[in-house]
């Protein structure tokens, strides 16, 4: 699949048309921080929805020839709201032709921004607090510095935007964690069941001291996209509409030949219990 | 039912006499001019009915040391009793017949009865029903017609049924035998001891043959129709049962925040009960166990990304489609302008995501039946049957996904995709054929 065939206007690229996200689930650390160990709630899982993504401007006369692009590669909250309530940090790992290709992002907004010629596959790895889970998560990403023919020469004024939308779950949360996020904007949290007491929140770290974690002022935000579960909901019900049109349909005449081979004495009847 | 059937022939090997085998081997790599290649398979390879002889071989001279003649001669059968003397053609090599008994003489089994004396008679075959003159007369045709029993009921003096004598009978030599062998373990190896003759189901069994085969063609169809209309019953509360499970392990997991700015898993209950698949080999439960140990797996993991969940799930669900049924699931998808992977799946729309394909197997499932049904149609039936299914054009769905290849079903691609897909199919035939009013007094 390569970037070259995704037939959709840059803009509209989200999550959909373009390569999704790989994910790895790292095994590398070993669980069992006995300070870690706390209550979990069964059956419950918090999410925290995510848009990773890159943003590249062509620099037109400025352009060199090695660094002919300035991107910004970046994890945000998909409603823009600080994921450092969740997030520890981040660490971008770029080409190897970077100069330290391994960066590590450790506040909000995690994000980074580079100049380039190339388009390559950025490998992002999310670490969480330690209340929160003690493995990483490996996102990729394609960088996508050059737009598809069809929308034009290269500008300046125009970037390139690839994002794609995802959503981080952790199953059976602790509880502690639950207590901490359970009012942030950045995290959809189950209701709990009636009569269940948690543990106060206890607020960890570093984070109160943290200025605006947040991107809903970001100097790109107006280049970022958009992504509405409603239209996708509606989209995937109108299409189960039709396929159970043409499931009944089909029913109908199956039953048609099943059951009366010959076709003498129709009992609808059965058509419609 | 073809010739290997009646003749109890392997399905799958070739029987083809020795000298025959090298020539018809030959023949299928070849390539037969006249027959065509249907034809050839209906054969499958099975010898032909009339004996072939090589001509090679009629053409071989015997070897010159051997006289061959062909004499009327008598013989002796050993299956006859009486003596009589016939005879036949034999074919006599160097002016020696052949010696040996008959070679048909093997065949004239005779059957073995069993003897009584009087003292056996009043100590074990007693029975208010049957004097001994009964038992006597019943026993002695029973030698004469080797158990043709319906040949002993015929000459029966009284009138007794085949049932009743065939069950005095078995009863009696059972008893005889049983108090002939002093350890009752060596009798059990007998058959007439081991499988007692059981007159009431076998009453049972005729009654029941008799009124299948005495059934007239109306009443045949109206069974059918019962049948059928059972078959559905089953099916629409395996359905119903189906969803409920499925839903259970996505509504544990659900988020009830969550859940709340959509469509909840519970909202797409109703809709699927209606739309699960009906036949599909089993497919639907095994969808159901493959979800939940999936989701099983995924509760394992401290934390994981929402679109490997339902990539995860995807492959559970289509883990028993075959490679091309999957192609045929994501054509379908982009026929509908669904993206493969959703663009923002949140849980919701990765569960919609997944029905949606659930469904879509089903489609493909149930138009593989009826393709397969109306493939069996066609080739069986005849008559105004044939006009009830609808031609394959009328129903023809997502046509690229559904037809596997050829020149018809692509030129007819090519016109659906310009009319604009699916939207417009038209509506069955099967069903605009049938009268209406006959629904309404139905229904």
């Amino acid at each position: 699949m390569s970037a070259r065939k995704q037939g959709e206007t840059p803009a509209d690229e989200g999550g959909s048309g373009t390569k999704p996200p790989r994910i790895k689930i790292s095994k590398s650390s070993d669980a069992g921080d006995a300070k870690n160990v706390s209550k979990r709630l069964k059956d419950m899982e918090i999410c925290v929805p995510i848009v990773c993504g890159t943003i590249a401007f062509y620099l037109g006369r400025k352009a060199s020839e090695s660094q002919s692009h300035k991107w910004t590669v970046y994890v945000r909250g998909a409603t823009n709201e600080d994921l450092g309530v969740v997030i520890k940090k981040v660490v971008f790992q770029l080409h190897p032709s970077f100069n330290n290709p391994t960066r590590v992002v450790e506040s909000p907004p995690f994000e980074l921004s580079e100049c380039g010629w190339g388009e390559f596959e950025i490998a992002v790895t999310l670490f969480f607090h330690s209340d929160v889970c003690d493995k990483q998560l490996d996102l990729f990403h394609h960088l996508k510095l050059y737009p598809e023919d069809e929308s034009g020469p290269q500008t300046t004024k125009k970037p390139v935007v690839v994002e794609s939308y995802n959503e981080i779950v952790f199953p059976d949360p602790s509880e502690i964690f639950f207590a901490r996020v359970q009012n942030h904007p950045a995290v959809v949290v189950p209701r709990l069941p009636a009569g269940f007491n948690l543990p106060n929140p206890a607020p960890i770290e570093n984070m109160a001291e943290r200025e605006r974690g947040d991107t809903k002022d970001h100097p790109l935000s107006q280049w970022f996209l958009n992504f509405s579960e409603a239209d996708e909901l509606l989209k995937l019900a109108a299409a189960r509409q039709q396929v159970q049109a043409h499931i009944v349909k089909l029913r109908r005449q199956l039953s048609v030949m099943d059951g009366l081979p010959q076709f003498s004495k129709p009992t609808a009847g059965y058509e419609f219990t | 039912m073809d010739a290997k059937d009646i003749l109890g022939l392997p399905k799958n090997t070739l029987h083809i006499p020795q000298e025959k085998k090298s020539r018809a081997q030959k023949d299928a790599q070849r390539k037969r001019d006249g027959i065509s290649r249907e034809v050839y398979a209906l054969t499958g390879g099975l010898a032909p009915i009339m004996p072939a002889i090589d001509t090679s071989e009629l053409k071989k001279r015997p070897p010159s040391d051997e006289k061959i003649t062909w004499q009327w001669l008598p013989f002796a059968n050993s299956g006859r009793k009486d003596n009589l003397q016939l005879y036949h053609w034999v074919r006599v090599v160097n002016g020696i017949p052949p010696t040996g008994d008959y070679s048909f003489a093997k065949y004239n089994k005779s059957v073995e009865i069993v003897k009584y004396t009087d003292e056996d008679y009043e100590k074990y075959l007693n029975e208010p029903s049957w004097t001994k003159e009964e038992t006597d007369q019943l026993f002695d045709l029973c030698e004469r017609f080797d158990l043709r029993f319906v040949v002993i009921a015929d000459r029966f003096p009284s009138t007794r049924t085949v049932e009743e004598l065939k069950e005095r009978y078995y009863r009696a030599s059972r008893a005889i035998l049983a108090a002939r062998e002093p350890m009752p373990r060596e009798s059990s190896g007998n058959p007439l001891a081991k499988d007692p003759y059981n007159v009431s189901q076998e009453t049972e069994r005729k009654r029941a043959l008799s009124m299948v085969l005495s059934q007239t063609k109306q009443q045949e169809r109206k069974d059918a129709e019962v049948l059928a209309e059972a078959k559905k019953i089953t099916e629409s509360r395996r359905d119903e049962r189906v969803p409920e499970k499925s839903e259970l392990p996505v509504t544990l997991n659900a988020v009830p925040g969550a859940t709340e700015r959509a469509v909840v898993p519970g909202d797409s209950v109703p809709s699927v009960s209606n739309v699960q698949p009906p036949t599909p080999a089993a497919a639907p439960s095994t969808l159901v166990a493959d979800n939940a140990s999936t989701l099983a797996s995924l509760r394992m993991l401290p934390v994981y990304l929402r679109t490997y969940a339902l990539e995860q799930m995807v492959q559970a669900a289509s883990s028993s489609a075959g490679l091309r049924t999957i192609k045929r699931v994501e054509q379908t998808l982009q026929d509908l302008s669904v993206n493969l992977k959703p663009r923002v799946p949140t849980k919701s729309v990765c569960a919609e995501h997944l029905e949606l394909r659930k469904e879509i197997l089903t489609l493909l499932n149930l138009q593989k039946q009826l393709q397969n049904k109306e493939a069996e149609g066609s080739s069986f039936r005849e008559g105004p049957y044939n006009e009830a299914p609808g031609t394959p054009k009328d129903r023809s769905f997502i046509p690229d996904s559904m037809s596997s290849g050829g020149e018809r079903s692509g030129k007819r691609d090519q016109k659906r995709k310009a009319t604009g897909r699916l939207s417009e199919a038209p509506s069955p035939p099967a069903q605009t054929k049938r009268p209406r009013k006959q629904k309404g007094s139905d229904l």
